[in-house]
């Protein structure tokens, strides 16, 4: 197995959800807590497993925004684990997930300076590494109903931009999905082969904004509009 | 990248002092200039160990959980941060075997003792490869992704030793040119490597936006990177040296790691000052401090790509 997530940059609306959820599953799961520093002072700021940024593509008027959310991309080729002197990052081999031990951390930040994703995050207080688990305490979690045993993020998504499932499989929705839209990998230079992969934002015909004939409500209402400015 | 003292230590004095003590190996292996007198050793292998734990010890002050350090010496088959704990522990009982020998039988050069300097410099020197590769490694980072990063350790890990060997040398009263030679010919290397590791670093290479986000055809510009202030990674990571401020201080770095410490030892050459020769050992140790800065502060992550660089 290969599991990972599928993020669909077409239908990402940018609304924080998944990162807000990611955060209150994990504060209270296996790397709990996810610190927060200064929460209620002038800079506040905190361990997050999952973060979104907000990018313009293209020239105006050709732009465009994307949003794009990043957590850990449970690479095959993990040089987290690779560089980690004590054995605490480590790559579970029956379903591809990098975890840390928070038992056997010396909080060294040797991982992070291999991750090019910026995946994983120091918590100062705990002095360890923390990372994405792929919500390892939900998705195997029997108590739960089947349909919930999915990470947080997922689950939580407004937009259905998240989709999580196993790559080894050719024919599960996330493997169909890269091969239907075309996902890619982020920094394939880098040779670290990521499992998470981002849909490209479909090609849409240009909704037209100039030029256009007005129809007949929308003049009544600009008639309207003059006779009772104030 | 945030330039941690801890860690410019570790590579400065643990680098000088491995050098050292493989210097000290090869001048009485083959009686290099008469060898080393028994207390000229004594000081020498001493003042290795000094440095090397001065290394180690403030590695210690990196970690943010201690207590585990004792679990880095366990992923030796993978992590060269692990095989570098291996070596540098290793050192020490040949290291402190020479120096009891030496202080015990007063003969430096006897068969055993040579044979423990010899083991404790070539440890040295295999530790002073794995520091470099716990850098060279990583291809996040394509200032220090290059085998010019183990090379340079190895020339300044040898200048540092060289220097505080000729300054042994003259400090006890022994005719010095030959170590004084040796040590202005390694800062020389040294002085050589870092110029075309500047170059190789002045060159645009690496990922960039476009494949940072997937979007090659078009420009790609940061709008948001979602946190108002910093986090873990800006603060790890969002380090940036002015080109002009990096260009002064590299001026200063050559000055002080190798300008001062050939004209000190040119002069200690005829008059055998011992006042020079302690200018040359600090100034070259400073100058390399420096260098060791530069070097942290100068490599750019490639995480900074998802925090609005365009290139790195």
């Amino acid at each position: 197995m290969r599991l990972g997530l599928v993020i669909d940059l077409d239908t990402c609306v940018g609304c924080h959800a998944c990162a807000v959820a990611c955060k209150e599953w994990n504060t209270s799961g296996t790397t709990a807590p996810l610190t927060d520093y200064n929460p209620y002072g002038a800079k506040p700021s905190g361990v997050w497993f999952n973060r979104i940024r907000h990018y313009e593509i293209g020239e105006y008027p050709y732009n465009k925004t994307v949003n794009f959310p990043m957590s850990c991309m449970h690479c095959e080729n993990a040089e987290c684990v690779t560089v980690c002197p004590t054995g605490a990052s480590h790559k579970r081999p029956e379903d591809g997930i990098v975890l840390v031990d928070q038992d056997k951390c010396m909080g060294c930040n040797y991982c992070s300076w291999a991750c090019p994703y910026g995946a994983r995050e120091l918590d100062r207080v705990s002095g360890t590494m923390k990372k994405c688990t792929l919500c390892i305490d939900r998705i195997y979690d029997m108590e739960i109903p089947e349909e919930e045993r999915q990470p947080a993020c997922v689950l939580t998504c407004p937009a259905h931009a998240r989709m999580f499932g196993d790559f080894d499989d050719p024919e599960s929705p996330v493997s169909r999905a890269v091969r239907e839209r075309g996902g890619y990998q982020l920094l394939p230079e880098l040779n670290y082969d990521p499992t998470n992969h981002y849909l490209p934002p479909r090609v849409h015909a240009p909704i037209p904004t100039e030029g256009l004939k007005k129809k007949a409500a929308i003049k009544v209402k600009e008639w309207v509009n003059r006779v009772i400015e104030r | 990248m945030h330039a941690a003292l801890a860690v410019i230590f570790l590579t400065l004095f643990s680098g000088g002092g491995f050098g050292l003590m493989a210097l000290i190996a090869i001048i009485n292996d083959l009686h290099i200039d008469g060898g080393l007198s028994p207390s000229q050793t004594l000081i020498g292998v001493l003042l290795s160990l000094v440095f090397v734990t001065i290394g180690m010890l403030s590695s210690t002050a990196h970690l943010a959980n201690p207590k585990n350090a004792w679990r880095a010496f366990t992923r030796w088959r993978t992590s060269w941060l692990a095989r570098e704990g291996v070596f540098a522990v290793s050192f020490y009982p040949f290291a402190i075997g020479y120096l009891v020998w030496v202080f015990l039988t007063g003969a430096p050069d006897a068969r055993i003792g040579l044979t423990l300097a010899s083991i404790a410099g070539l440890l040295g020197l295999i530790t002073i490869f794995c520091q470099g590769m716990i850098y060279a490694v990583l291809r996040t980072i394509r200032q220090w992704n290059t085998p010019l990063v183990p090379a340079n350790f190895y020339a300044m890990g040898l200048a540092t030793g060289a220097t505080l060997l000729a300054a042994i040398r003259v400090i006890t009263g022994g005719n010095a040119s030959i170590f004084i030679g040796l040590a202005i010919a390694l800062i020389a290397a040294v002085a050589l490597l870092k110029g075309i590791y500047y170059f190789w670093i002045s060159r645009p290479a690496g990922p960039t936006i476009h494949t940072a986000t997937g979007f090659n055809r078009s420009t790609v510009r940061l709008l948001d990177q979602g946190h108002t202030f910093g986090t873990f990674l800006t603060e790890e990571f969002g380090h940036i040296l002015p080109q002009e401020k990096a260009r002064s201080i590299k001026v200063l770095m050559y000055l002080l790691a190798v300008v001062v410490p050939i004209i000190a030892l040119g002069v200690s050459l005829g008059a055998q000052s011992v006042p020079a020769v302690i200018v040359a050992a600090v100034s070259i140790v400073v100058g390399l401090g420096l260098e060791r800065w530069l070097f942290f502060v100068e490599a750019q992550h490639v995480v900074n790509l998802y925090h609005g660089r365009q290139r790195c």
